[in-house]
């Protein structure tokens, strides 16, 4: 029986983080540690002495953990990213998915692939959900301006709500721009009037 | 094409060979995407998600000596840039340092490191970008100088510029050596103060490249060509100081810097305020893009990083050498750059830090003038088996 491994989940969102966590405790027994990025990073990192860290790409802090794969001192162990000597499927999968792994060196293959595979496929839909939430927010914030902007030539010209949508929507084509970017530059116009 | 970059104000060229439109120009679309980080750039660059790369000049020399990344070769086309650093201390090693009479100059290296010495109470700790840039080459060539030695003396570590003020502010480090212009806007949010610009400890250190992976250079000629011409157009375009407030203006916008133009202005300019106070100081150079042939990929500049990397990671400097000088692509920068324009020094090698004024060298036509580059202390570094 090996023994546990020890994993490091970098991540400041705390929902994100637990969706992992939860994921890799359905893979095997590990001991998890989940920190947020802070300035202290490698040095809570290398006080708790991991056997693997998980890291979102998309993270600045990624720059942090580059200077524990030159770790030389006889303390420190030395550690590579996992993508190193994984096949190029499997790190090319790492890469979409936005995650990279550092994994101590000597570490057996057949034991870092099952968390690598929940990892992947746990950021993918972290990944996603992220982009989702982007696009609605958008979308919603679009449609807020779009409301006052019609609700502002409906007063300024007696327009009812669906001339004043439909001159907002010719405008835009005529100049070849967004409906969403025309309403917000009348709300800022009439701001600047008012 | 697809280009990646790190939003910094020496990410210029990139940016305005895109949005003045000499990509265009060239035949050439370019597609730019922001990188959250260097190791996170090198990788997209290595595993072939993007074509070309604004990287920390040592980093390409670094993968050329095995460390870090993948083992993919990645050639340098040209600089980007020269210096554009800023070495700045907390709030409370600022106060020691004026109690003790320093003066905050802004210029004498060799006077701000005494003092600097002299206030520190144990290993002075100072945050880089990443382990192999400029900003670590700098501080290690500052430090040793003085005769300061890591660990006893001081201590690097890697925060990422974003994080600079937060981890300065609180107490994480001591000091830092940042890129523009996360060093003004650690004054702007009152975490610390700006004690030298980077070209004081050398007048014309390399910053930034423009890299590639050979592979990529070797198959696509045509591209290499048209985006190095595209790049090397832009530098000329940011020489002229009549460009830099449109250049502020444009790196400000929140797909590049997102950050407010005037701080930007600032690094363009060489016209920093240095301290919460509001105290301003002018430095000539402060970060240059293309005079005195800038651009051109020196074979004795990353044959030098290269002696100082193998020296502290315990590498054979005879295998490291040539492997960071075979990077460096004068060949392609002959061939592509020679009817614009570009300066086009005779020679791959020069004697590093040797020049105390501005100097006339053998061109392939004519000569070219190279701008005054020495280190504070007047250390040279001679290229070996120069070639």
């Amino acid at each position: 029986m090996p023994e546990t491994l020890s994993i490091i989940v970098v991540e400041t969102d705390p929902e994100r983080a637990g969706l992992i966590t939860d994921s890799l405790k359905d893979t095997g027994l590990y001991k998890i540690t989940v920190i947020p990025e802070t300035t202290g990073l490698a040095r809570r990192i290398a006080e708790i002495n991991p056997d693997i860290v998980l890291i979102d790409m998309a993270s600045p802090s990624r720059d942090m953990l580059e200077e524990l794969t030159l770790a030389s001192g006889p303390l420190e162990r030395p550690v590579a990213m996992f993508v190193d000597r994984a096949d190029s499927s499997a790190t090319k999968a790492a890469i979409d998915a936005g995650v990279s792994a550092y994994v101590v060196d000597g570490l057996r293959a057949d034991r870092i692939k099952p968390i690598m595979d929940a990892a992947i496929a746990r950021f993918h839909m972290v990944q996603r959900m992220r982009t989702e939430l982007l696009t609605t927010k958008r979308a919603l914030e679009e449609r807020k301006v779009i409301d006052r902007a019609k609700g502002l030539l409906m007063k300024a010209r007696g327009l009812d709500e669906d001339a004043a949508y439909a001159l907002l929507r010719k405008t835009a084509m005529d100049q070849g721009k967004k409906v969403a970017d025309v309403a917000a530059a009348l709300v800022t116009a009439a701001g600047l009037l008012s | 094409m697809k280009a990646g970059y790190i939003p910094l104000v020496d990410a210029a060229p990139l940016i305005i060979a895109r949005e003045i439109g000499f990509a265009e120009e060239e035949g050439l679309a370019l597609n730019l995407q922001a990188a959250p980080s260097w190791a996170q750039l090198r990788d997209q660059l290595m595993m072939g998600q993007i074509e070309a790369a604004h990287l920390l000049f040592p980093m390409p020399i670094a993968a050329a000596l095995g460390l870090g990344g993948f083992n993919t070769r990645i050639d340098i086309l040209q600089v980007l840039s020269l210096n554009g650093n800023s070495i700045g201390v907390s709030r409370e090693l600022a106060q020691r340092l004026r109690a003790q009479g320093f003066g905050f100059d802004f210029a004498d290296a060799r006077a701000a490191g005494e003092a600097l010495k002299a206030a520190r109470s144990g290993p002075l700790r100072v945050g880089v970008p990443f382990p192999f840039s400029m900003h670590a080459e700098l501080l290690h060539h500052w430090f040793g100088a003085l005769g300061m030695t890591a660990p006893d003396d001081f201590e690097m570590r890697t925060v990422p510029p974003p994080l600079m003020a937060e981890a300065l502010g609180a107490g994480e480090i001591d000091a830092f050596c940042v890129g523009a212009p996360w060093g003004s806007i650690a004054v702007e949010l009152g975490a610390g103060e700006l004690l030298l610009p980077g070209n004081a400890i050398r007048t014309n250190a390399p910053e930034k490249v423009l890299a590639v992976r050979h592979d990529w250079a070797e198959a696509e000629p045509r591209l290499t060509r048209r985006l190095m011409r595209a790049v090397w157009q832009a530098t000329r375009w940011l020489n002229s100081e009549s460009n830099l407030l449109t250049a502020a203006e444009i790196l400000s916008r929140p797909k590049y810097l997102d950050l407010p133009a005037e701080l930007i202005e600032r690094s363009l300019t060489g016209d920093l305020v240095i301290s919460p106070r509001g105290e301003m100081r002018h430095t000539p150079n402060y970060m240059t893009f293309h005079a005195g042939a800038a651009s051109y990929p020196w074979a004795s500049q990353a044959a030098l990083v290269a002696a100082k990397l193998a020296a502290r990671m315990g590498l054979a400097p005879e295998k490291a050498i040539p492997a960071a000088r075979a990077i460096c692509r004068t060949d392609l920068y002959a061939t592509n750059l020679a009817d614009l324009g570009a300066d086009l020094p005779a020679t791959r090698d020069k004697h590093e830090g040797a020049l105390s004024a501005p100097t006339q060298v053998d061109a392939a036509q004519g000569r070219v003038i190279l701008p005054a580059d020495s280190f504070f202390d007047g250390w040279i570094f001679d290229p070996p088996s120069a070639s």
